[in-house]
């Protein structure tokens, strides 16, 4: 069923540079429906940059982006929501200050006949999407501050598949997570991927993606490195391209590829 | 714990209290902080009272104290929002005094005689708050856009407004000050015309008790809709009788403040009313400022609780990166907030310069400094995001109680100005510890 048909997300030859500093030069990935990519690389190495064009973010000087084999542009999050790109961010993006329901629903706030916030109906509707995520969740009243790491990632993640993304980017969702939480958002990763969501998983750790993800994209200096099916390369072949941009006989080589 | 977070959603968390006054705060979901606030507010009326011999509490300190408020208190509700987004607003007092003059100007000036209205027509003092909420929400739009677009801190802006505006307000009329304000216009600032009167205060009382109660009986509703845990009964009517009770109590002492003698036996001779012996008792009832501020209050309150805009308005203080990324068009908001913040200063500088019947170049001078004041004795956050309309009123009236309690007190001004700034930091160190403690 993968690498068939249209690709959800092209991103084609994208290039920025911040300050004279080239952050992503030339890089192309692309992402099927129902497929998980995890994009690898260094701290530094430009995959965080690469997808933040993708969702609005930053724009990118060069390149282009098909979302379902079209021309997208992509000026600012808002576009990118519009596409159904929904992004967790590592720095878990959410207001501190208000609770949950209102993070779920922010920049999206259900309102009354009269068009006033109906506070009512997005809690109603955030306890059943986080009892389906995080059925342990009660504390819906206090301000997202007040919750533990795995309580706020749960309200990210929550937000990003509340509005039926098809393409979902988390930027090291387990990071900031112990080992039950990490469990749990793999199994909310596997759900999500047989509703036909693409995602695109981010990390610098291989061990947080190698076991989810169905592809891999391996980044240094701003260059893709080269990609690999998971079943066809190991571990340790994966460690090779991130540490020295070494490409395995199983992977498809990229341009930052060093010869051999 | 985790036990008792498992507990079934539809049960009430005011079970599992302890004590009664807890059980109490618990199951009615007042605000703790905005409890502590009116109970220093308390302290503060019934201290002046014992100190001024019993000067304090009387209606007619307190009918003064709730129109000397009112300006400030129009303000300060726009003054939250702009602290709430982590910025500030140097240039209010300024604004206050160009706004106050245009108005003034525009009444005494250009519409009676360069437009030829004549003085005394109806439609002056309407087309004068309208110009001036137009001037007002101009200078406010202007400074957000170079706030949110051009990305200068809102501290130098508004800084440089203060002077600019400060200025510009003399410019008017080259200093002179512009008097008498059209009557109609006057009636914004109070005293006895400017006053509702003992039944429409009661009016205005009854229709606070019915919103008390709509709004109660709206959010059970609510609640039930949706299967949330509900407040115990008996809390709400605890918390019906408690707000029925201030709005009865604040129509009475307003309306057992009688006209001045004089002024009451010059409107019986008027209307032909024989005087009683014991003279003519007629209530001066809710001052009209006072009504515009509460109203005011109400919109504001509204606003920032129960629509999108004041959603974001917090969101973006919590997180502006969060705000940014969830798709908010966090600039336009901050220019929203500065349009709404000059057109409240606008709203205030009406009752200014009504109150003092004239305008003159030095209104509003230091009222910068008070509202910012107030706004952070009634617990808006500097560090942003947090901050509510009612208390950013209460902090108003609680700043405006120790003045008027000091000059009864016969302090001199030099130790007034010491008094106000040393309860600022205090109370500003109180709630950093209430805010520490709670988490």
């Amino acid at each position: 069923m993968l690498d068939t048909g249209t690709p959800l997300v092209e991103m084609h030859d994208i290039s920025i540079s911040f300050g004279g500093i080239r952050a992503v030069d030339h890089a192309s990935i692309d992402l099927y429906p129902g497929e998980v990519v995890g994009l690898l690389g260094h701290n530094g190495a430009g995959k965080s940059t690469l997808i933040k064009i993708l969702s609005g973010a930053y724009k990118r000087d060069t390149g282009s982006i098909r979302i379902n084999g079209e021309d997208a542009a992509i000026n600012n999050p808002r576009d990118a929501k519009g596409y159904g790109i929904e992004t967790i961010y590592q720095q878990l993006a959410v207001a501190d200050n208000v609770d949950a329901a209102a993070n779920l629903f922010l920049g999206r706030e259900i309102t009354t006949a009269i068009g006033t916030l109906d506070d009512a109906a997005m809690e109603s509707k955030a306890r059943e999407v986080m009892g389906r995520l995080n059925p342990n969740f009660r504390r819906f009243k206090e301000p997202v501050k007040a919750l533990s790491g795995g309580q706020r990632q749960s309200v990210a993640i929550a937000r990003a598949i509340l509005f039926n993304a098809r393409i979902l980017i988390m930027d090291e969702p387990t990071a900031a997570l112990g080992p039950q939480e990490t469990a749990q958002v793999g199994d909310l990763i596997k759900q999500l991927k047989s509703d036909g969501i693409g995602i695109f998983l981010i990390s610098h750790d291989i061990h947080d993606v190698f076991d989810l993800a169905d592809r891999v994209v391996v980044m240094k200096n701003g260059q893709v490195v080269g990609s690999a099916r998971t079943e066809d390369v190991t571990k340790d072949e994966v460690l090779g391209m991130i540490i020295l941009g070494k490409v395995p006989p199983g992977a498809t080589p990229g341009p930052g590829a060093i010869a051999d | 714990m985790a036990d008792q977070h498992a507990i079934s959603t539809s049960i009430h968390p005011s079970r599992s209290a302890q004590n009664p006054l807890q059980r109490f705060l618990m199951a009615t979901e007042l605000d703790t902080r905005l409890l502590g606030m009116i109970g220093a507010l308390a302290i503060i009326w019934i201290g002046f009272n014992i100190f001024s011999g019993g000067l304090f509490l009387t209606p007619r300190n307190l009918w003064n104290l709730s129109v000397q408020t009112a300006s400030v208190a129009v303000m300060v509700t726009g003054m939250v929002l702009v602290i709430v987004t982590r910025n500030i607003d140097l240039s209010v007092g300024s604004i206050l005094g160009l706004v106050g003059m245009v108005m003034g100007v525009m009444q005494t000036d250009i519409l009676p005689t360069q437009l030829g209205l004549g003085l005394g027509n109806p439609m002056i003092w309407v087309l004068s708050l309208a110009t001036g909420l137009l001037v007002g929400t101009c200078i406010g739009g202007l400074q957000g856009v170079i706030i949110a677009y051009l990305r200068v801190p809102a501290f130098i802006v508004t800084l440089g407004g203060y002077l600019v505006w400060r200025g510009a307000a003399w410019w008017v009329t080259m200093g002179r000050t512009v008097a008498p304000m059209d009557p109609t216009f006057q009636l914004m600032g109070g005293g006895p015309s400017g006053s509702v009167g003992a039944f429409w205060s009661w009016v205005v009382g009854f229709f606070a008790c019915a919103a008390i109660l709509v709004v109660i009986y709206w959010s059970r509703r609510q609640r039930l809709r949706f299967n949330f845990p509900l407040r115990p009964v008996w809390a709400e009517v605890a918390l019906a009788v408690i707000g029925c009770g201030l709005a009865i109590s604040a129509v009475a002492v307003a309306n057992a403040y009688p006209w001045p003698v004089r002024i009451a036996a010059s409107y019986a001779e008027e209307r032909g009313i024989p005087v009683p012996e014991s003279g003519l008792f007629i209530s001066h009832g809710i001052a009209v400022p006072v009504l515009i501020a509460l109203g005011v209050g109400v919109v504001m309150t509204f606003i920032a609780t129960r629509t999108r805009f004041g959603r974001y308005v917090f969101a973006m203080g919590g997180n502006p990166e969060a705000a940014e990324l969830a798709g908010i068009n966090t600039r336009w908001v901050t220019v929203k907030i500065f349009m709404l913040m000059g057109a409240l200063c606008a709203i205030a500088a009406a009752i200014s310069t009504a109150r003092l019947n004239a305008a003159t170049n030095a209104l509003g001078t230091l009222d910068e400094l008070y509202v910012i004041a107030a706004a952070v004795i009634g617990g808006t956050s500097l560090a942003g995001g947090v901050g509510t309309i009612a208390g950013a009123l209460l902090g108003a009236l609680v700043m405006q109680s120790l003045q008027s309690g000091m000059v009864l007190m016969g302090l001199d001004s030099p130790l007034q100005s010491i008094v106000v700034g040393v309860v600022l930091v205090f109370a500003v160190w109180l709630d950093t510890l209430y805010r520490r403690n709670k988490h």
